[in-house]
């Protein structure tokens, strides 16, 4: 299903964005496209404007944008190319290539890995065991999923294999029932007004805006960590499911099939940990405007 | 449900509304509520931001020794490949 109108079709940077198809934009797919955003001028202006100013138009920032049905055939076959390339340049032997496949998924992989075993240490040499099993099964790639799934598929199941020598038995999906079983109200209930206020359960005051942040702040190293020890700190199943979500990037299906779990569980953990992630970022940047 | 959507209403309903996961009638309330009300689409955007930091994960730099290591290894393969031919 396709989303973007033709303002911002195959466009970066700030765009100018007709009300028209901005109501579009927002009453489509949006939320999948989190590279567009509109920038604060343009989302002030665009909340108070009236329904008859059809022809005015408002400023959006787009980062990146999917491209037409054909087209992303088109990024398809490119990537499928390239995944293709890199592949024969391994059987070729050639060092360089596999050096870049590394650094391009090993820091990932040891995170996935870290999912299934005890420690770092462990996930470690499950990596290293993964990359041998990918190239001893280099000959038998073909192409029919990408090469970064075919790699996630082969340190799952070495990941798998060795949890289970270690005596780590318990599916993911069974884990999960307690971590569902959890109501604990996910943002503090002193956000909002209590109730018997005229604006009851709306917020006691406004969350920081994070893209008022100074410029670099958002992506800073500093940031990243917080973000990393939050994920650290989750119950086990949600921090299975925003590390293949959000740090891998795989897709939900793909998710669910890893993990043996439903669609709407699985997003409910993605939820919860989300929730968190984004709480604990938000304290880390009042703690540092305050100090 | 009907009638407009509270805030704390409001972030319960974040991850399924990325996920194009709310029905049409609960969307459109999502996106209406949000129109109206800076808390959440602050509230929102940080969610979106926090997916985008979550993402920069990924770029952790390797140890060293594990990519020397890993590149004995391809080393090891290429020869007994070669001599396995």
């Amino acid at each position: 299903m396709l989303l973007e109108p033709d303002a911002i079709r195959g466009r970066k940077g700030v765009v100018e964005v007709l009300g028209d198809e901005l109501d579009e934009l927002l009453a489509g797919e949006v939320g999948r496209v989190h590279a567009f955003m509109l920038t604060r001028e343009g989302r002030n202006r665009y909340k108070k404007r009236n329904a008859g100013a059809r022809t005015e138009t408002y400023r959006c920032n787009v980062t990146s944008v999917p491209t037409r049905g054909s087209e992303l055939g088109l990024e398809r076959d490119v990537a499928a190319a390239e995944d293709a390339r890199i592949v024969d340049a391994l059987r070729a032997g050639d060092e360089r290539a596999f050096v870049m496949l590394v650094q391009e998924h090993g820091a990932t992989m040891i995170r996935v890995a870290s999912l299934y075993v005890r420690n770092r240490a462990v996930a470690e040499e499950v990596v290293q065991e993964t990359w041998l099993g990918v190239l001893k099964g280099i000959d038998r790639f073909e192409g029919r999923s990408t090469l970064k799934t075919w790699l996630f598929r082969i340190l799952t199941n070495t990941a798998t294999t060795r949890a289970v020598r270690e005596g780590r038995t318990i599916p993911f999906s069974a884990l999960a029932g307690a971590e569902l079983g959890d109501d604990e109200p996910l943002v503090d209930a002193d956000r909002f007004l209590p109730a018997g206020d005229r604006w009851a359960n709306h917020w006691t005051s406004s969350p920081l805006r994070f893209d008022d942040l100074p410029d670099g702040r958002l992506l800073s190293s500093e940031t990243v960590a917080v973000a990393r020890t939050a994920i650290e700190e989750l119950p086990e199943v949600q921090r299975a499911v925003i590390t293949m979500r959000d740090v891998a990037g795989f897709s939900s299906e793909e998710v669910c099939g890893e993990l043996d779990l439903s669609e709407g569980n699985q997003r409910v953990l993605l939820h919860r940990a989300r929730t968190k992630v984004r709480a604990a970022l938000e304290r880390h940047f009042e703690a540092a405007e305050e100090a | 449900m009907s009638g407009e959507l509270t805030c704390k209403e409001l972030v319960e309903l974040v991850t399924a509304y990325l996920e194009g996961a709310l029905p049409a009638h609960d969307r459109k309330r999502f996106e209406e509520h949000l129109v109206v009300c800076a808390g959440c689409a602050s509230y929102l955007d940080g969610m979106r931001r926090t997916i985008e930091v979550t993402g920069r994960l990924t770029e952790e730099d390797l140890l060293p020794e594990t990519v020397r290591e890993l590149l004995i290894a391809f080393r090891g393969w290429k020869s007994a490949d070669v001599a396995g031919r």
